[in-house]
């Protein structure tokens, strides 16, 4: 077989405004890969709903973007065989008015780098029209103690690390806005 | 297999501030991205081996009671990884505007007839040599708003999910020779010249079948390396 070293990597596009019959197609019948339910019936774990918009640079609301979330499970697992029902996957296409959900249960804490042990959280892309290539974050959840030895969140700089944490409301649901560009701009990470 | 990610081939990417595509001016973050370490949670991903993908969802021109109008078209490609290792089991999600350059999308405006016969979103995964083919027609290109007379060229989304987060990649395949590349901010947002010209199909004449459609070939490469030995970090 060949093997040749390719030339490089191919690069990233954007995911322009058009995509939803072909990745959130729901509205338009055809079969979804992934939706926000993350965590079918029978899945171990505290059943939580995070609930967000997203945000230009002027604070106007972003209506073609497509959010995906990627997590362990419960006991702090990937792809963990027997599991069924759970992918760890979600995907939501913003609405009219910016805004998402994702229905999952709330991951364990797992290992992180030098024996550390990372908090609860998911992993985030964001595509949209305008960008270019997808924005990483994480999304962590305000009542977990971990937090405060979380490996990652020690690298963000302690004013903007709350743009990475969901606050419980007090029905219960998680808030996680996402801002793209100025005040209060989320933290993305470079992957 | 284990895989390493290392990060300079990232410089391949655009960057996301990219002032002459004007719907970036919003929505580039403006603080400087913070590097985060490669764990679990970015060197794992969804695993799609379970998600059944029939010849129908690789062949957009059989989804309706009719043939879509244009030019039929094959693409095929690879799937690897830096080393040039085939990546098996890739999930490729697909998707385009007609022939005329109108997408089935509820938002898009172009004044250029739809076309009843084609929908436009394809999938695939790939073989165990990371093989691929679609059955499609050549999109059209169609106009924006993003300057004055500006012009997509002919172009198919491809969005990949590869071993890990770190391999996901959403990009667009273009068609050889076409005039509106220079004037493409978002092509051209590529600042790399070879990097820029790995998005553009070649024409196959080898997987072209005679009497019946042109082929283009499309090779993808993700991110992500066979791990060995003497490439593992060592701590001491």
């Amino acid at each position: 077989m060949n093997t040749e070293k390719p030339d490089g990597l191919t690069p990233s596009q954007t995911i322009g405004p058009f995509f939803a019959y072909a990745l959130t197609p729901r509205a338009y019948g055809g079969p979804e890969l992934a939706s926000e339910q993350v965590a079918g019936e029978g899945v171990a774990g505290e059943r939580i709903r995070i609930e967000g918009t997203v945000f230009d640079g002027d604070g106007v609301i972003v209506g073609d973007a497509m959010i995906e979330t990627w997590q362990a499970d419960a006991e702090g697992r990937f792809n963990a065989v027997g599991n069924a029902g759970f992918t760890g996957f979600g995907r939501a296409e913003t609405t009219a008015e910016g805004a998402f959900f994702i229905e999952t249960i709330r991951p364990g804490a797992l290992p992180g780098p030098n024996g550390s042990t990372q908090a609860p959280h998911l992993t985030v892309s964001v595509f949209a029209r305008g960008l270019l290539i997808r924005l990483a974050t994480r999304i962590y959840f305000d009542d977990e103690p971990g937090n405060a030895q979380d490996p990652v969140l020690a690298l963000v700089p302690a004013e903007r690390r709350s743009t990475l944490i969901a606050r419980r409301g007090t029905d219960g649901v998680f808030r996680f806005d996402i801002r793209l560009q100025g005040e209060g701009e989320t933290v993305f990470f470079d992957v | 297999m284990s895989l390493i990610y290392p990060r300079e081939g990232q410089k391949a990417h655009p960057l996301n501030t990219s002032p002459d595509y004007g719907s970036t001016l919003k929505r580039a973050p403006s603080q400087p991205l913070i590097l985060l370490p490669h764990t679990l949670s970015e060197t794992t991903g969804p695993v799609f081996g379970h998600v059944a993908v029939s010849d129908i969802d690789s062949d957009l021109t059989r989804r309706h009671a009719g043939e879509p109008l244009g030019e039929r078209i094959i693409v095929t490609g690879r799937v690897l990884d830096e080393d040039g290792r085939p990546v098996p089991h890739a999930l490729i999600e697909i998707w385009q505007a007609n022939s005329a350059g109108r997408y089935v999308h509820v938002r898009d405006q172009h004044p250029a007839p739809l076309d009843p016969n084609f929908t436009g979103a394809g999938r695939a995964v790939t073989d165990a040599e990371g093989r691929y083919r679609f059955v499609t027609i050549k999109p059209g290109a169609y106009p924006w708003r993003n300057h004055h007379n500006a012009w997509r060229p002919a172009h198919i989304h491809f969005s990949l999910f590869g071993p890990s987060f770190l391999s996901r990649v959403i990009t667009q395949m273009y068609f050889p020779g076409d005039p509106l590349f220079r004037f493409d901010p978002i092509f051209q947002s590529i600042t790399d010249e070879r990097a820029r010209n790995r998005l553009i199909s070649r024409f196959d004449i080898d997987t072209t079948e005679p009497e019946w459609a042109l082929a283009y070939q499309f090779d993808i490469v993700l991110r992500g390396r066979e791990a060995t030995p003497t490439e593992e970090p060592h701590e001491h």
